[in-house]
């Protein structure tokens, strides 16, 4: 396939853009030297190198994407119809709020919504995305040790099956991250907590479902010891989709999360538009909050609060897509979609399980996670083979390698929002796949074989990579 | 290429190789091949002190990152810093491979001969 850059043509162009009609005053040194190599190249031509791109990738509008962790849910259409009204669309942070009050209350409705969703006080929906969010947390968990004098502090839990943003978010924040095991059964194994809590803990980072799709029973003992020992609990949103409608972070001993609206809030992974990773928190805490938030159709800052974690109201847009969600579906819809992504996936593991040996034997919740150790001790067939095959039935590849306690792992999310069907193929792909692994391992190993590119060299473009066009 | 005999090994897949009152650090030839290709290392610096059990820095393969931790307690003397440019060098010759040279050691955990390593290795395979 040829770059844009290598489809340019001297002289073409197309008349999307009108020539600027406004004098142009910038001072000499901001100013290029010589002008800028950029693609010369006609609409007709423009529009078969994106559609070409398009043919090449894989996205939800193709097909199956159960990526474990990921939620990756329809997004509704009328998200976008909503999000691009221009009372939305043309309209300036810095105008006069009396001149957008229809943004302000929009804003304050899904601050409203998330914090009873969440059970959490204040909602600020600053954050960018969903990492961000998770520093913003523990910047927040930060101040309040600080501001009572208890910066010896430093230490945040989190268990061996964490997203590894967690560990990098509170490095980044200024803490030594303190790793504890997972039981048997997947999840906090309460005697290695109880020797990690100290006069150090400044909290604990928790995922509830975990990543291997399972719901600590033990939670309201592991927040308790957290609390006892005078540290703060961090719910990771990530896995909300498993029991938003059903559980409350905020009642089960949680002071602070993230929310990812682009994974349970329906609105677009990355390329359709940015993520958003609004972060909650109880009173005691609204202090320090970021940003602003919304009051009497205006917005106010929080009195200590920490700052900006990015510019304004965050992605704004991707809010009101969220908003638009929960508008659709309506309180009655929020609990039912975390029992259908329950029992979707329940569904797929049941179905599987006598294929392919479950991580863990347990009822799971939104997603559930294989490994592939055995097949790859008896016949060298991967994971990653697995995943590659699954390609060639027109489905993306589950969450692979992950979480990192378990070997050969593929960790498989449906989602609510795939009818029994869907799930139905998936499952007689796997199980094709499974064959195929017993008949001719080697034939396995050398998927795909249907999708624009096969194998890709992964090292070397680790290795050595090209991130830039050059030209000759 | 080192004697592998003559090396101490973590159950975390590390191996040390003493020399005098200082030793060299690496990963096994075990670890390299779970972990795949690798393509990037990170190490750290000279002067840091670094702590049985806790990671003295970390590999990454197209598919995962891996803490690398300290078999011992000690001062770091020296980092191999080829292996920045060049991480397929642990893959193709990991004894040979240092990460770092360590001196002022205060503490070592129960290390493993070679024999009693690949036992391990066996049993965990």
């Amino acid at each position: 396939m040829k770059l844009i850059f290598e489809r340019s043509m001297p002289g073409r162009g197309q008349d999307i853009f009108p020539e600027c009609d406004v004098e142009i005053k910038l001072p000499q040194a901001a100013l290029r030297e010589k002008e800028a190599a950029l693609p010369e190249i006609s609409e007709n031509e423009m529009g078969r190198h994106y559609t070409e791109l398009a043919k090449a990738s894989r996205g939800v509008n193709d097909g199956f994407y159960p990526l474990g962790s990921c939620t990756m849910k329809h997004n509704p259409r009328i998200n976008e119809k909503m999000a691009a009204l221009p009372g939305f669309t043309n309209i300036h942070p810095l105008q006069p709020e009396w001149s957008v009050y229809g943004a302000c209350k929009a804003m304050e409705m899904l601050e409203h919504d998330l914090g009873e969703i969440t059970g959490m006080d204040r909602i600020t929906l600053q954050p960018a995305a969903g990492a961000q969010g998770e520093f913003t947390g523990l910047l927040l968990i930060k101040s309040y040790h600080e501001s009572r004098g208890e910066n010896q502090r430093k230490e945040i839990i989190i268990p061996d099956s964490a997203h590894g943003t967690n560990p990098a978010s509170a490095a980044m924040a200024g803490f030594k991250v303190v790793v504890i095991k997972s039981n048997e059964k997947g999840m906090i194994d309460l005697d290695d907590l109880k020797a990690h809590l100290s006069e150090k803990t400044a909290g604990l980072m928790l995922t509830n479902p975990n990543t291997v799709g399972i719901f600590d029973d033990n939670i309201m003992e592991i927040t308790r010891m957290v609390h006892e020992a005078g540290g703060l609990c961090y719910y990771d949103g990530a896995n909300l989709n498993a029991v938003i409608g059903l559980v409350r972070p905020g009642d089960i001993g949680f002071d602070c999360i993230h929310l990812n609206l682009h994974k349970t809030f329906s609105t677009p992974h990355g390329g359709g538009g940015p993520g958003a990773g609004p972060v909650g928190c109880k009173d005691f805490l609204a202090e320090f909050m970021p940003g602003t938030y919304s009051k009497d159709d205006g917005f106010v800052r929080a009195e200590k609060s920490l700052g900006d974690m990015t510019g304004f109201h965050g992605n704004f847009l991707v809010c009101m897509k969220a908003l638009t969600y929960l508008l659709t579906i309506g309180a009655e819809g929020v609990p039912e979609l975390a029992k259908n992504a329950v029992l979707n996936a329940n569904y797929m593991m049941e179905k599987l399980k006598d294929y392919y040996p479950m991580a863990y034997d347990h009822t799971c919740m939104h997603e559930f996670v294989m490994s592939l150790e055995k097949f790859h001790k008896e016949s060298h067939v991967s994971a990653l083979d697995v995943a590659k095959a699954l390609l060639d039935y027109g489905i993306h590849p589950p969450t692979m390698y992950f979480p990192l306690i378990v070997d050969e792992a593929l960790m498989v999310e449906p989602t609510e929002t795939e009818a029994k069907e869907v799930l139905d193929e998936a499952i007689e792909a796997f199980i094709a796949i499974h064959k195929q692994m017993m008949e001719s391992p080697e034939s396995v190993m050398a998927c795909p074989v249907t999708t624009p590119v096969r194998r890709l060299d992964e090292v070397s473009a680790a290795r050595h990579p090209i991130l830039k066009y050059t030209a000759e | 290429m080192a004697n592998t005999n003559e090396l101490k090994y973590s159950k975390s897949h590390e191996w040390v190789r003493y020399e005098g009152d200082e030793a060299y650090i690496g990963i096994t030839d075990f670890a390299q091949s779970s972990m795949g290709d690798l393509v990037f290392v990170n190490l750290p610096e000279v002067d840091d002190e670094i702590e049985v059990g806790e990671a003295l820095g970390d590999i990454e393969s197209v598919k995962a990152v891996e803490d690398v931790l300290s078999p011992v307690s000690a001062t770091v003397l020296e980092v191999n810093e080829e292996l920045l440019d060049a991480p397929e060098a642990i893959n193709e010759h990991p004894y040979d491979a240092w990460f770092v040279r360590v001196g002022n050691i205060t503490e070592t955990e129960e290390l493993l001969d070679e024999e009693a390593y690949d036992k391990f290795v066996e049993e965990e395979a």
